[in-house]
């Protein structure tokens, strides 16, 4: 019974560092691929507009939503202490340094993320990855580096967008709904929000975000099993396990950088 | 007629295939495969005639496509040498496996086409990635392929537009517009009507002979396969028992006279129902 126990530490102790090593290869491969030839621009902006174009339209609605909810819930609050001036600042402020860069990564996850994981799952099922290894053609090239690159890519212009909807949907409750001068919303912002710190941060942060999903998403689809309930836990897994991921690395950044 | 595996190889109480390798495109020998528990190759040894059509046969479950997957290289086994024109597949890189399946053409059971990409786009893949060939030849070739296997006018549909006999024609194809030495086939005849049976049969024979292809084709129907096989290997237990369609169909054999003859009796009932 305790060599048991034993042997069933080892084996999970060898699958858990097996496991660990093919994650380790696959994004060695990915970063490999992706700085020799051939770069298969064409293939990437097909891509960038599978990931970035087709969310454009939820995350214009998401962030001018969550921006317009900001200013009616900063003002209520900020009303409290007489301090409503400052609307601009937290609006500018929450949405720049943690809503924009977490909530489009979310917003992402579960809209390209999970269409990626099942794209690639299904291919697997449908032996597409084996035709390309047939044809001598490496599927992490082909099909995975572009996915991934595209989602490195395409997350901080969305982050960008998705503030710029914010800061106007906090303009347009705080000044045009509840009175607020419209140049004390502007310059409050201006104020509050530096180059250096906070656009330069929530870039990084989107940016390392958009690397984690698109790994997460290609990876677990991927190493699919090749049958429908595959494809189905390879796109659940990549919205559960990326989501977490992406509000735990959240915390590791803002802790180490403060941004 | 001979009895089965008795003029060439493979079977098990035969001479080691090593011997007469110069004969064989593809050889395995003493291959060992468990894939889940289940024993699916036990010291499997067999050989594929260089420029014939050999089909593989057995029950489901036997381990065909298993085997085109073996000598494809993607699967190993857990022990055993697989050489295919002359090099051990089981022990080679990834990327020194990519050289050797530039060789190879491989027909998928569904095609394996690329769903996203065009039936044009899909033939000259291949072409592109590893010529160079400038777009014009490359789709005055891909016309020609689509014209050898019967579909001139279906390069700008996707694979979801085509029916399963042409889907199965257009990765033919694919898998030999790169000119290949040898071509694998997963059940090209499955799901099909015997007009498509006999159109894809049709190719793979004209293939054959005309530029001298050594196929290996995985396939559970008897008429077909006896009419283009050269070699019949067919697998019991994870071994393989080879020869001539005419010495399988008088061999001493209980296990697959019985297959072949209940086959066989099926495919009738199922012609008299149709007809």
């Amino acid at each position: 019974m305790r060599l048991t126990a034993v042997e069933t530490l080892g084996l999970r102790t060898v699958s858990l560092v097996a496991h660990l090593g093919r994650i380790a290869h696959f994004i060695g491969q990915i970063a490999l691929d992706s700085v020799r030839p051939p770069f298969r621009f064409q293939r990437l902006v097909g891509e960038v507009f599978d990931v970035g174009v087709l969310s454009l339209a939820i995350i214009c609605l998401s962030g001018a939503t969550v921006g317009a909810v900001l200013g009616l819930q900063g003002y209520t609050t900020l009303s409290r202490f007489g301090a409503t001036n400052s609307l601009g600042a937290v609006v500018g402020l929450s949405l720049v340094r943690e809503l924009g860069p977490v909530l489009t990564a979310l917003l992402v996850t579960g809209r390209a993320g999970s269409a990626m994981a099942a794209e690639i799952a299904s291919m697997v099922t449908t032996e597409q990855l084996d035709g390309l290894r047939m044809m001598s053609i490496d599927p992490v090239d082909f099909i995975v580096k572009p996915k991934a690159l595209a989602m490195l890519l395409v997350m901080p212009m969305l982050n960008a967008l998705f503030i710029c909807l914010g800061l106007f949907g906090g303009y347009v409750v705080g000044v045009e709904l509840l009175g607020l001068d419209g140049g004390t919303y502007i310059s409050s912002m201006e104020n509050a929000i530096t180059w250096s710190d906070d656009v330069a941060g929530t870039l990084l942060k989107s940016m390392i975000f958009g690397a984690l999903v698109g790994f997460i998403a290609t990876y677990r689809g991927y190493t699919a099993e090749p049958t429908s309930a595959g494809v189905s836990a390879a796109t659940t897994g990549t919205v559960v396990v990326g989501s977490v991921t992406v509000l735990l690395f959240d915390y590791v950044i803002t802790a180490l950088w403060g941004v | 007629m001979s009895e089965p595996s008795a003029a060439n190889l493979g079977g098990r109480n035969q001479p080691k295939p090593s011997a007469v390798s110069a004969e064989f495109r593809i050889l395995l020998e003493d291959v060992h495969l468990t894939l889940g528990g289940r024993a699916i190759c036990r010291g499997l040894s067999c050989g594929f005639p260089r420029g014939k059509i050999t089909v593989l046969m057995g029950g489901s479950g036997s381990g065909k496509s298993t085997l085109l997957r073996l000598v494809a290289g993607l699967i190993r086994p857990d022990r055993g040498r697989i050489l295919v024109a002359g090099q051990d597949v089981t022990r080679l890189s990834e990327r020194d496996l990519y050289k050797v399946r530039e060789r190879i053409g491989m027909l998928f059971q569904h095609g394996a086409l690329l769903d996203s990409m065009t039936i044009f786009d899909n033939v000259a893949l291949p072409l592109r990635e590893h010529t160079k060939l400038s777009e014009r030849d490359i789709g005055a070739e891909v016309s020609r392929r689509l014209v050898a296997v019967g579909l001139p006018d279906t390069e700008a549909l996707l694979p979801r537009q085509l029916s399963g006999g042409m889907l199965r024609r257009a990765a033919l194809a694919r898998a030999i517009v790169s000119d290949p030495e040898i071509v694998l086939c997963d059940e090209p005849f499955s799901g099909l009507d015997p007009i498509n049976v006999r159109r894809i049969e049709k190719l793979l024979v004209g293939l054959n002979a005309s530029l001298g292809i050594t196929m290996v084709v995985t396939s559970h129907h008897i008429p077909s396969s006896l009419r283009m096989a050269d070699q019949i290997a067919f697998l019991i237990d994870g071994e393989a028992v080879c020869g001539t369609p005419e010495a399988l169909l008088s061999s001493a054999d209980k296990r697959v006279r019985e297959f072949l003859e209940a086959e066989h009796a099926a495919d009738v009932e199922n012609a008299g129902a149709v007809s």
